[in-house]
């Protein structure tokens, strides 16, 4: 076999390119560094920057504050994934539900309807009041502590989006998926359950950790219920200095925190991307 | 003459307003393989749809082995049990690899151990020529490839009657050959068929017969020599003629 040789046009084409690229990580890179800056000269050179620096981004505050948000953001992670796990197998069920067919099931059908129309009107707020001073009101034997019922409540709320976005999943699988399995002889809870659920869910995996970016910063929620989280402990500090410092290290470390559940996701829909393009 | 696998009474079946079976009457002997050919529209796939009880039939009756399918009280699942259909765009479970294609439904329909099932999936894929690709997933696979995982998807059921639905139609040209192939094959088995085709080549060669349908009937029928070289019914020779062009 004889090697192939480059012919001499596709080489000019070739050098062409690394040209074009060579000029245009120039162009960013000084486009970037004009950006910046303007924008440093124009936030330090702020008649008042010397003391919003003193009352934000006070180094001192931070470090004085940093153990009590971070024991404020272990109840944000366990919350997180208290939640996430609750709230995506209550939104698969009640998306399920909503599937069922026969008579025998319009009571199920019917109230996953409702949920679904219920949870997503309702603020997320008064949901949490409801289940952290309401249930204990009712001084039942045994009511769970404050952190299970403020958890409790942001299942609900957010199961009632999973479950629609769970619904557009199943909605998007093809007919003639369904009609496949069927002629196979396989009854409908059975296509569901390994032909239409498994292809769904995979689907709606990028919407669905997009909502889990969500709960993140929404479980610090519960603090209204007098349980201190991240954001809480921040405000705890700050109220004690009278220096804002403890939230801007609060909101940084919420970024962090987020970052890698947010390139997970971009990476899961950019897979999913690619998947549905080699078709 | 044993009594017909598959017998079709006066089979109606409307959409909306628009009539696609007209009282339409088909007898299938054992090991026949008729061919179902026509115009798009003709209801040649509504046919084999309502056969297999993916669509119900509007009126008149559907036969299996003399059960009336069509009847009220059946449960569809347990006919379509013996009932094999293949479809124009194969309709593989994109996210199941070939081999859990193929043994989906021995092994959750038919209760079969899943080794026993997979041994018997492996024995029909090998013989077709697809061994090496049963741990791989459809997207994979040519479409020739593909739609013959469908029929051995089909057939790992060991059907009473087999209904192909243009399943060639999607392939190019190339394609075509190996599927047909497989078919001609099924044939000599001694499976019983029903096939929608527009290979008239294929039709003349593999079937029994073959039915010409007009607006969801069938207009002509009887052996491929006399239906596809010498029709008497004008609609099928101006039918026909086009092809020729």
């Amino acid at each position: 076999m004889t090697t192939y040789t480059v012919s001499e046009v596709q080489q000019e084409r070739i050098a062409f390119r690394r040209k074009q690229t060579v000029r245009s990580v120039l162009v960013a890179a000084a486009s970037t560094a004009v950006l910046g800056i303007v924008l440093v000269v124009a936030v330090t050179g702020a008649p008042g920057w010397d003391r919003v620096k003193d009352s934000f981004f006070d180094l001192a505050t931070a470090r004085e504050a940093l153990p009590a948000v971070l024991r404020g953001l272990w109840l944000n992670v366990r919350l997180l994934v208290i939640c996430t796990i609750g709230a995506m197998a209550l939104g698969l069920a009640v998306a399920w539900a909503r599937t069922l067919r026969g008579p025998v099931f319009f009571p199920v059908r019917a109230l996953a309807t409702g949920y679904t129309y219920g949870f997503r009107g309702m603020p997320l707020i008064i949901v949490l009041y409801l289940f952290t001073f309401g249930i204990p009101g009712l001084r039942l034997q045994g009511t769970p502590s404050v952190f299970w019922l403020g958890a409790a409540a942001l299942i609900v709320t957010y199961a009632g989006y999973l479950a629609e976005v769970f619904r557009a999943g199943i909605e998007s699988v093809h007919p003639s998926q369904v009609a496949a399995a069927r002629s196979l002889g396989l009854t409908y809870r059975q296509t569901m359950r390994h032909v239409v659920l498994p292809q769904a869910v995979r689907r709606v995996a990028p919407p669905l950790l997009n909502d889990t970016v969500a709960l993140q910063k929404d479980v610090g929620l519960v603090s209204l219920a007098g349980l201190v989280d991240g954001v809480r402990a921040a405000q705890i500090a700050t109220a004690q200095t009278f220096n804002f410092t403890p939230y801007v290290l609060a909101g940084v470390l919420f970024v962090l925190m987020a970052a890698p559940l947010i390139a997970v996701t971009d990476w899961v829909t950019l897979r999913a991307a690619r998947r549905q393009g080699s078709r | 003459m044993s009594d017909p696998v598959l017998s079709c009474r006066s089979v109606r079946k409307v959409f909306g307003s628009r009539v696609v079976l007209d009282g339409l009457d088909l007898d299938v002997a054992e090991h026949e393989v008729v061919a179902l050919i026509g115009a798009s529209g003709s209801g040649k796939s509504t046919l084999l749809r309502c056969v297999n009880l993916l669509e119900p039939v509007d009126d008149g009756s559907v036969r299996l082995d003399g059960e009336d399918i069509t009847a009220p009280r059946v449960n569809p699942d347990l006919v379509r049990r013996r009932i094999g259909i293949v479809f124009q765009s194969y309709n593989l479970f994109p996210h199941l690899t070939v081999l859990k294609n193929v043994t989906l439904a021995p092994v959750r329909v038919h209760r079969r151990a899943r080794a026993d099932a997979e041994s018997s999936a492996m024995a029909l894929l090998t013989r077709v020529g697809l061994g090496d690709y049963a741990g791989a997933y459809p997207d994979r696979l040519s479409g020739g490839q593909q739609q013959r995982v469908a029929i051995v998807r089909a057939l790992v059921n060991a059907p009473r009657l087999l209904l192909l639905d243009e399943v060639t139609s999607a392939l190019d040209p190339e394609l075509v050959g190996e599927v047909l192939a497989m078919i001609r094959d099924l044939k000599r088995d001694g499976m019983t068929m029903v096939l929608a085709t527009h290979e008239m080549g294929f039709a003349r060669e593999v079937a029994d017969r073959v039915c010409f349908l007009d607006a969801g009937r069938i207009l002509e029928q009887g052996p491929p020599a006399s239906v596809l070289d010498d029709p008497r019914n004008p609609r099928t020779r101006q039918f026909l003629g086009r092809l020729a062009l």
